[in-house]
């Protein structure tokens, strides 16, 4: 079963399986500047917020994913997969990416 | 060249975020022999043309990365020796007994200023490779179980103070350097490739701010044909492949770059060239690593995940 992703800083939609990790799914949905990490929650490049929807999450490394971060559904899009529509915020070099390719401005200080 | 000191690389710990993830993708995927669990339920492995017992050992932890990289010395007087070399130098060393890793003697480990541990220890049992001592067949079985590379190569590390640390591995265990990538101004080296050996690495730093990084771990393959079957078996069991086959300019090596199930980057590769202690260094300019072909050499570009992605 195939879930909407909504990027709340740029607008963007995409379709992403229950099966599929929401990077993956953001990766193949043809959207330039993705970046492409190590896709098993080891390398923290793929940060983003789930600010609604549910999910769920494999395990992700507690160097870039504290306790206090998973508490506020800041996690690892490579280990993220949905259970229903979800909205995301893209957060570090996520931010960057996604931002930048979308033409948008400069990028908040994050971590 | 009479290989004394320091011999070859030994062993590496890594951390995995899920224990039988990462015994599946060496053991399966990549094909190594699982040689050992001990009580602690770390998991011991080799590849199979390697003779000692144990050249990779997972351990499960909240997060990616590596413990400690280790090298194998000639003999306990070696490693006594190297201690002392190591105390002149300002270097803090701390002893691991004999069996602290199993089938391992004492380890000397110490910290470089990269923020990576390095381990010396001259014992480790030697279990043999499968085949006969006396008129051997040239292998067995295992050589044809998942991608079976025939060793650990070499890791490739990234942390800061890299000048410092070539200074430590050329200047007190002996190592030299075999190539090296300048940094975009050009005063000093964004990364350093030195062996130990006759081969084009034994170690790699890449300078970066954050410390104790792991780029990758490295394993050898004797053909390009076992590179491309390598990739063919990795994207058979969706191994998450970073770049490749290609060949790197630097060292000449034909290479795949992919991730374990954690994260942590391994490469599987063949070739480069037999270097000597009186060749001068190779260099390449911050460009050339991109442009120059440096890291792909018939792509001729600069992978941003080369550079951003570590574990
Ligand atoms: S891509 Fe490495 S943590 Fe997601
Ligand atoms: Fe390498």
């Amino acid at each position: 079963m195939s879930h909407q992703v909504l990027i709340e800083e740029t607008g963007e939609r995409y379709d992403c399986g229950e099966h599929e990790s929401l990077l993956v799914a953001m990766a193949r949905s043809g959207r330039r500047g993705i970046p492409l990490g190590c896709r098993g929650g080891g390398c923290g490049v793929c940060k983003v917020q789930v600010t609604s929807g549910d999910f769920t999450a494999g395990v992700m490394s507690r160097q870039h994913v504290s306790e206090d971060d998973q508490a506020r559904r800041c996690v690892l899009a490579c280990r993220v997969f949905p259970r229903a529509d979800v909205s995301v915020k893209v957060l570090g070099k996520m931010h960057r990416a996604v931002c930048t390719a979308a033409g948008l401005g400069p990028v908040p200080a994050s971590k | 060249m009479a290989m004394t000191g320091v011999l070859r690389p030994g062993h590496a710990q890594l951390r995995v975020m899920n224990l039988e993830d990462g015994v599946r993708h060496y053991r399966d995927v990549l094909g190594m022999v699982e040689t050992g669990r001990d009580a602690q339920g770390r998991v011991y492995l080799k590849c199979w043309d390697e003779r000692d017992h144990s050249s990779l050992i997972l351990r499960e932890a909240d997060r990616a990365g590596i413990d400690f990289f280790a090298f194998k010395v000639l003999d306990p007087a070696t490693l006594d020796t190297l201690e002392s070399d190591l105390r002149a130098y300002g270097l803090t060393t701390e002893r691991f007994p004999a069996g602290e890793l199993l089938e391992t003697g004492e380890r000397v480990r110490f910290e470089i200023p990269s923020g990576h541990l390095i381990e010396l220890y001259a014992e480790k049992t030697a279990v043999g490779n499968g085949l006969q001592v006396l008129n051997p067949a040239p292998w067995t079985p295992a050589k044809e179980n998942g991608v079976a590379p025939v060793r650990l190569d070499h890791c490739l590390l990234y942390g800061p103070n890299i000048a410092e640390v070539q200074k430590i591995f050329t200047e007190v265990l002996g190592f030299y350097l075999v190539e090296r990538v300048l940094t975009p101004d050009g005063d000093g080296n964004a990364a350093i490739w030195m062996s130990c050996s006759h081969k084009v690495h034994d170690i790699a730093f890449v300078e970066h701010p954050e410390p104790g990084k792991l780029h990758h771990l490295s394993f050898l393959l004797e053909t390009w044909e076992e590179v491309l079957r390598a990739a063919d078996i990795l994207s058979m069991n969706k191994v998450p492949l970073d770049i490749g086959p290609t060949r790197h300019g630097v060292t000449r090596g034909c290479t795949i770059y992919a991730w374990d199930p954690s994260g942590n980057r391994f490469e599987t590769f063949m070739g480069g060239y037999q270097p000597y202690p009186d060749y001068a260094p190779t260099t390449w300019t911050f460009d050339g690593l991109g442009a120059g072909g440096g890291l792909d050499y018939p792509q001729r570009k600069l992978h941003e995940s080369f550079l951003t992605v570590v574990s």
